[in-house]
């Protein structure tokens, strides 16, 4: 166990530092010049030359890798060209939101992909599993953007029963927040869900022919009981990689969510920041995406080994 | 001395292979709805120019918002008088263009670096890290990075589609050549010398053919799905050239005047989707019939 958590790590590491000289060396092949864009165009060349000192431009690339390593690590992300806002206090307003959305998505697409995934395998054969199929092909085919703007016109506006847009901090009133999330969050997690069911539905039914499920049911157990401690338990080892793989899907899906629905979340600053050549801002969040990416799949791993053992003693599958 | 490569089941004759996998294809009956479905939205696409009613970005000030079922627009009308059916076989053609050069992209770039990976040990460390890499930058942030380099186009979205879809094909053309590589008549073709590139060119790349062609079908939804995204949130396809994504886009503007704006290019997407993932289904069930049972 030791070994396989020191091995995974080691890979993490090696993953986020080669990410990170991607992103350095993506943001300098940038098109535009940093220094001229923090002087501003008319600025004389000593001026120039002063800003360049200070951003540390006229140091050689490697010693300014190691000043972006060092400054991100403690936690210096730079400066907003065009606000001159510190990046971290722009991360922390906005995250949080998205956050908070992805949670929900999560949350929608566990309970709804879960449960149609088990439906589907239980009645094999039978009208709720076509049922099933048929709202994951669904899920898997509709764009979750298309299906936020049906979303906003029919039961947003048509009806009246959500609001359109707008947001409220979950820690302000977790009631209004949830009011405000709930169409978002079920329209990020649709897709999601789409993929939790085919998945779940595949471990279910093969872990339903196992030996062990037909021990647990020839020993009088009750069929709800051999579901949920056997049957389920073993297919779930599947669906929290499925989710973790996944995550990728969701960032992205949510930066379109909050599009959609107006709200001020960590998309919102991304896409600000491409349309404003808001180059720290850009830097900044694909290394906080990069890094959530790689710390989530690292836990996804470490789950999955304390789930199930076999993958320790096995290594990589 | 030549080596064949037999076919991993029993059926020595491609021909007759290829003819079961047809007939297989037809009798499933999703497969068929998918295969149809396939084909009438490959022929609108190709053939866009030729039925679209009207050029795709003529615009008619003197008929704006048309309803749906509009005498002359049976599909209504945008903000600037377009005409909505038009625009959606063109958007269409630009969605299956992005989605081929985007599968061609993945196929290319990760069926080598998986075969090279999964039969020789010490080159799939390397690529192992480069996958884990690729892994870590979601496709929309490499969108936002090319878009940020090169501004937004059609092939940056294409690029960025492709990239994000390699680690994937990396791994399934590795499993496949991990497979393949403990087969008799890769064994046999390494007995008799055959280089490691002629093993994996003429013995396993065939083989591993089936499995290829499956993931391209599950990628192509995806990057159409993701086409649209770019183009609607700006860092793909550019006006005034037709995306459903950024007709999705616009029609959001003005969506209580015109909602069949709104509502065809969707429909557009979720059909091509839909037959892309109905005929993919019911290709690997046929291709790989070990999965079929589950």
């Amino acid at each position: 166990m030791g070994r396989y958590l020191l091995n995974r790590l080691w890979q993490a590491a090696l993953t986020m530092f080669l990410s990170s000289v991607v992103v350095f060396w993506g943001v300098r092949a940038l098109p535009g010049d940093p220094a001229l864009a923090l002087a501003g165009e008319e600025a004389d060349p000593e001026r120039l030359a002063q800003v360049r000192a200070d951003l540390g431009l006229d140091q050689p690339v490697l010693v300014q890798y190691w000043r972006f390593v060092t400054d991100t690590l403690s936690g210096d992300l730079g400066q907003s060209v065009r606000t001159g806002t510190p990046v971290t206090e722009l991360i922390g307003a906005t995250l949080p939101v998205t956050l908070w959305l992805s949670l929900f998505a999560i949350v929608v697409a566990v309970v709804i992909g879960i449960g149609a995934g088990v439906v589907a395998a239980v009645y094999r054969g039978r009208w709720p599993e076509w049922v099933a199929n048929a709202f994951a092909l669904v899920g898997l085919s509709v764009p979750s953007f298309w299906l936020g703007i049906l979303a906003i016109l029919y039961l947003s506006v048509g009806l009246g029963w959500f609001p359109a847009s707008g947001y409220v901090p979950v820690t302000e009133n977790p009631v209004r927040a949830a009011y405000y999330l709930f169409l978002p969050a079920v329209i990020l997690g649709t897709a999601l869900a789409a993929v939790v069911m085919r998945q779940t539905r595949s471990a279910m039914l093969e872990s339903l022919s196992t030996d062990y499920v037909r021990t647990a049911r020839a020993k009088g157990l009750s069929r709800g009981r051999v579901l949920s401690h056997y049957a389920l338990r073993n297919s779930l080892i599947v669906v929290v990689t499925i989710i973790g793989l996944q995550l990728g899907g969701l960032i992205s899906g949510a930066v379109v969510t909050e599009r959609i629905f107006g709200l001020p979340g960590f998309g919102k600053l991304t896409l600000d920041s491409v349309f404003t050549r808001d180059y720290p801002v850009i830097q900044a969040v694909v290394l906080v995406v990069t890094a959530a990416y790689i710390v989530i799949n690292l836990a996804v791993d470490v789950l999955y080994s304390l789930i199930n053992p076999r993958i320790r003693v096995g290594g990589r599958s | 001395m030549a080596v064949s490569t037999p076919v991993p089941d029993t059926e020595p004759d491609l021909g007759r292979r290829r003819g079961r996998v047809l007939h297989s294809l037809l009798h499933n009956p999703l497969g068929l709805v998918g295969g149809a479905l396939l084909l009438v939205v490959v022929l609108a696409a190709v053939l866009a120019p030729l039925i679209a009613p009207y050029p795709p970005t003529r615009v008619d000030f003197d008929v704006p918002f048309q309803r749906f079922l509009t005498i002359g627009y049976p599909l209504g009308t945008d903000d600037l008088g377009r005409d909505v059916l038009s625009r959606v076989l063109f958007g269409a053609r630009a969605s299956l263009l992005v989605g081929v050069l985007s599968v061609l992209l993945a196929v290319v770039v990760g069926t080598p670096l998986g075969l090279v990976a999964g039969y020789w040990g010490w080159l799939d460390a390397i690529v192992s890290r480069l996958t884990d890499l690729m892994l870590a930058f979601p496709f929309l942030v490499i969108a936002v990075g090319l878009a940020a380099i090169n501004g937004a186009s059609l092939s940056n979205a294409a690029i960025a589609l492709g990239i994000a879809q390699v680690p994937t094909m990396i791994r399934v053309v590795r499993a496949e050549t991990l497979r393949f590589k403990e087969l008799e008549f890769v064994l046999s073709a390494r007995s008799l010398d055959a280089s490691g590139l002629r093993i994996l060119g003429q013995h396993v790349l065939p083989n591993a053919a089936s499995a290829i062609i499956v993931q391209a079908t599950v990628i192509m939804p995806v990057a159409v799905i993701g086409e649209a995204l770019l183009s609607f949130l700006g860092l793909g396809i550019q006006p005034p050239t037709p995306s459903l994504g950024i007709m999705l886009s616009d029609a959001q503007q003005y969506l209580f005047r015109a909602p069949s704006a709104a509502v065809f290019p969707g429909l557009a997407i979720a059909v091509i989707c839909l037959a892309f993932n109905l005929f993919g289904d019911a290709l690997r069930d046929t291709l790989d019939p070990s999965r079929q049972e589950r």
